[in-house]
C-alpha cells in the first residue's frame, strides 16, 4: 500500500491530480486562498470553492540566498499569475537558481514535489511551478 | 510675519535625532530621552508645554515607552499614545499629535520615534520549524510545517526584490544595475552625514559584486539593522504665532500629512502591495499641500532596500510613468540631480531603526529646510518630502515647507 500523502497546504488539492483551489467572491469574482468574513474587494460575504488554472506567467521573482536557519538555499521564490487570472506564491522548481535561468514572464506549470514524511509514514507534498 | 500664520495650520518647531548606530551601552529609553528633550531644547520649549505625547518604538509596542520617556524627562500627565504601525510607526506617532492638534484637542505636541535592534539579522521570515512528528494541518492555510522557503520568501530582502522585479516585469530599462545604482547614490549621500549609521562610499562594482541577500538585493542594497531615535515638537499655527520672531523663523510648515493602507488589488493577497498606497498617499499630500512632484526640492524616502527606491520614485511621481530606471541612470535623484532623494544616505546607509525612521526622514527634510544640515544641505530647499512605508501595509507621508521670510 502506497503511503499516505498530505498536502502541505490545504488550498492545494492532490485529486485527481494536483490542482489549487481558491475560495472566490460570489459578487466580484476575487480570489483569497484563506477564509475571509468578507470579500476584501467588495464585502459580499458569499464564496464558493473555484479550480485554479495550473498553467501561468511568472510576474515577478527573487532567488533567495540567505534565508532564516535550516531554509535550504539557493531557492527561486515566486509570484506567478495563471491563465485565469489568479496570483500565487510559490517556488520555481526544476530550473537552475540563476538570473539566467529564470526569466521575467517565462511560462510556467504547476508540479507538486515530495518533502519528506512524519513518523507514521505519511508524506507531505508541496507545489512549486516549473518552467514549460 | 505673525499675520501669515494661519491658526488652523501646523508646524514643526523643534526635531532632534540620534546618531543612528549600535548603542550597546544605552537602552531605548536613553536614546528615545535624549531626542524627546532634544527636540524640546531645539523649538526652545520645556516638557510643560506639551499637550499630547505620540511615541512609536515598533519592537517594545506593548512597553509603555511613551510613559517610561516621561519618567526620564518630565510626569506632567498628558494623554500619551503608544503606536505600531510596522515601518510606518514614527510617520504615525507624527501623525497621531498632529491630529489632536488638528482637532483642538492640543496645541503642542511632542512625538518621538525609536527603536534598537542590535545586531539582529535578517528580518521576516521563520527558522524552519521543527519538523513534525506527525503532520497535522494548523493556521489559516491549513499548512502541516512551515512555507517560508516553499512557497516562496516571507524575507524582507526577498519580499521587497519582488516587487522591483514585479516593476522591472513592466516596464523597459530596470535592471540589476539600475537597483544598484540606487545603492551606490545613497552610500555616496550618506559620507556627508555625521548622523548616519554608515559613511563610506562604495563603488558600483563593489555594491554588485557584494554577497547576495536575494537577487537582485545584494548587502550593500539592504538597510542595515541598528539603534536610534528621533523627535519633533509640533504647534499649532495660533499657538506659534504667540512665540517669539527668532523661533518662529525656523519653524517649518506641515503642507501635508497623509497616512493611508492598503486598498485590495488582485496579487494583494500573495504579495504585499507597496505601490498602490503609497500613489493614494502622494495624490492626497499633493493635493493638500497644493504643490506637485515637481516642486519639491528634496524627498526622503524609504529605501528599506534598493528595490524599493527605484518603484517608489514611479509611485510618488518623480519621474515619468514608467520611467524609473531612466531616471536613475540619468542622474536625477542625485544630490544634484532634478529632485535629490534620500541626501541623508536613505535607510540603505543612514539606518533604519524601524520605530525612528519615520520620525528621522521628518527632521531631515526640516533640518533642509531651515537651511542647517551643513555639508549634505540642498541648497536653497523650501519644499520637501518625507515618505515611509510599513508592511501589511501603511504608508505616511509628509510635505513640508519653509516659512515664508
Amino acid at each position: 500500500m502506497a503511503p499516505a500523502r498530505v498536502p502541505l497546504v490545504d488550498y492545494l488539492h492532490l485529486e485527481p491530480e494536483p490542482h489549487l483551489v481558491a475560495n472566490e467572491c460570489r459578487g466580484c469574482g476575487a480570489r483569497f486562498f484563506d477564509r475571509r468574513n468578507a470579500c476584501a474587494r467588495c464585502g459580499l460575504t458569499d464564496f464558493a470553492p473555484a479550480e485554479v488554472a495550473g498553467a501561468g506567467e511568472l510576474r515577478a521573482y527573487t532567488i533567495v540566498h540567505r534565508a532564516a536557519p535550516g531554509i535550504p538555499v539557493p531557492f527561486v521564490s515566486a509570484i506567478v499569475c495563471t491563465d485565469d487570472g489568479t496570483w500565487v506564491r510559490s517556488n520555481v522548481v526544476n530550473c537552475d537558481p540563476t538570473p539566467d535561468a529564470v526569466g521575467l514572464g517565462m511560462r510556467v506549470q504547476l508540479t507538486t514535489y515530495p518533502i519528506g514524511a512524519d513518523d507514521d509514514g505519511t508524506e507531505a507534498v508541496a507545489f512549486g511551478y516549473e518552467p514549460v | 510675519m505673525a499675520a501669515r500664520i494661519s491658526p488652523d495650520s501646523v508646524w514643526v518647531l523643534g526635531a532632534h535625532m540620534t546618531r543612528f548606530a549600535r548603542y550597546p551601552d544605552r537602552d531605548l529609553i536613553d536614546l528615545a530621552s535624549e531626542s524627546a528633550m532634544g527636540a524640546l531644547a531645539d523649538g526652545e520649549v520645556a516638557v510643560g508645554d506639551i499637550d499630547v505625547l505620540a511615541c512609536g518604538a515598533l519592537f517594545q509596542a506593548s512597553g509603555a515607552v511613551g510613559q517610561r520617556i516621561q519618567k526620564q524627562i518630565g510626569q506632567t500627565g498628558v494623554p500619551v499614545y503608544n503606536v505600531a504601525n510596522a515601518c510606518a510607526t514614527g510617520a504615525t506617532a507624527i501623525r497621531t499629535v498632529i491630529m489632536a492638534i488638528k482637532a483642538g484637542e492640543a496645541r503642542m505636541g511632542l512625538a518621538v520615534g525609536a527603536e534598537q535592534m542590535g545586531k539582529m539579522g535578517l528580518l521576516g521570515g521563520g527558522a524552519a520549524k521543527k519538523e513534525k512528528k506527525v503532520f497535522e494541518p494548523s493556521g489559516r492555510y491549513g499548512a502541516v510545517t512551515g512555507v517560508d522557503g516553499r512557497l516562496g520568501t516571507e524575507t524582507m530582502p526577498g519580499v521587497f526584490a519582488q516587487a522591483g522585479m514585479a516593476y522591472a516585469h513592466d516596464h523597459d530599462g530596470v535592471g540589476f544595475e539600475q537597483f544598484a545604482r540606487v545603492a551606490y547614490k545613497n552610500h555616496l549621500h550618506s559620507t556627508l552625514n555625521p548622523l548616519a549609521q554608515y559613511q563610506k562610499e562604495f563603488s558600483l562594482d563593489e555594491i554588485m559584486e557584494s554577497p547576495m541577500m536575494s537577487y537582485p538585493n545584494t548587502l550593500l542594497m539592504c538597510c542595515p539593522t541598528g539603534d536610534g531615535a528621533a523627535a519633533v515638537v509640533l504647534v499649532s499655527g495660533e499657538r506659534l504665532a504667540s512665540m517669539p520672531a527668532h523661533v518662529r523663523k525656523r519653524a517649518v510648515k506641515v503642507s501635508a500629512s497623509v497616512l493611508t493602507s492598503d486598498p485590495f488589488t488582485e496579487d494583494c493577497h500573495v504579495q504585499p502591495d507597496v505601490n498602490t498606497l503609497t500613489r493614494n498617499a502622494a495624490d492626497q499630500a499633493y493635493e493638500a499641500a497644493g504643490v506637485g512632484p515637481d516642486d519639491l526640492d528634496l524627498v526622503e524616502l524609504h529605501d528599506c532596500f534598493a528595490t524599493a527606491e527605484l518603484i517608489h520614485y514611479d509611485n510618488l511621481g518623480l519621474c515619468e510613468p514608467g520611467g524609473a530606471g531612466e531616471f536613475i541612470d540619468s542622474g536625477g535623484p542625485f544630490r544634484d540631480g532634478a529632485t535629490p532623494v534620500n541626501v541623508s544616505g536613505g535607510l540603505i546607509s543612514k539606518g533604519h531603526p524601524i520605530g525612528a525612521t519615520g520620525v528621522a526622514n521628518v527632521f531631515e527634510v526640516t533640518t533642509h529646510l531651515r537651511g542647517e544640515a551643513g555639508d549634505r544641505q540642498v541648497e536653497g530647499a523650501s519644499v520637501g518630502l518625507a515618505h515611509v512605508i510599513g508592511l501589511a501595509s501603511a504608508c505616511g507621508v509628509h510635505i513640508l515647507e519653509k516659512a515664508a521670510a
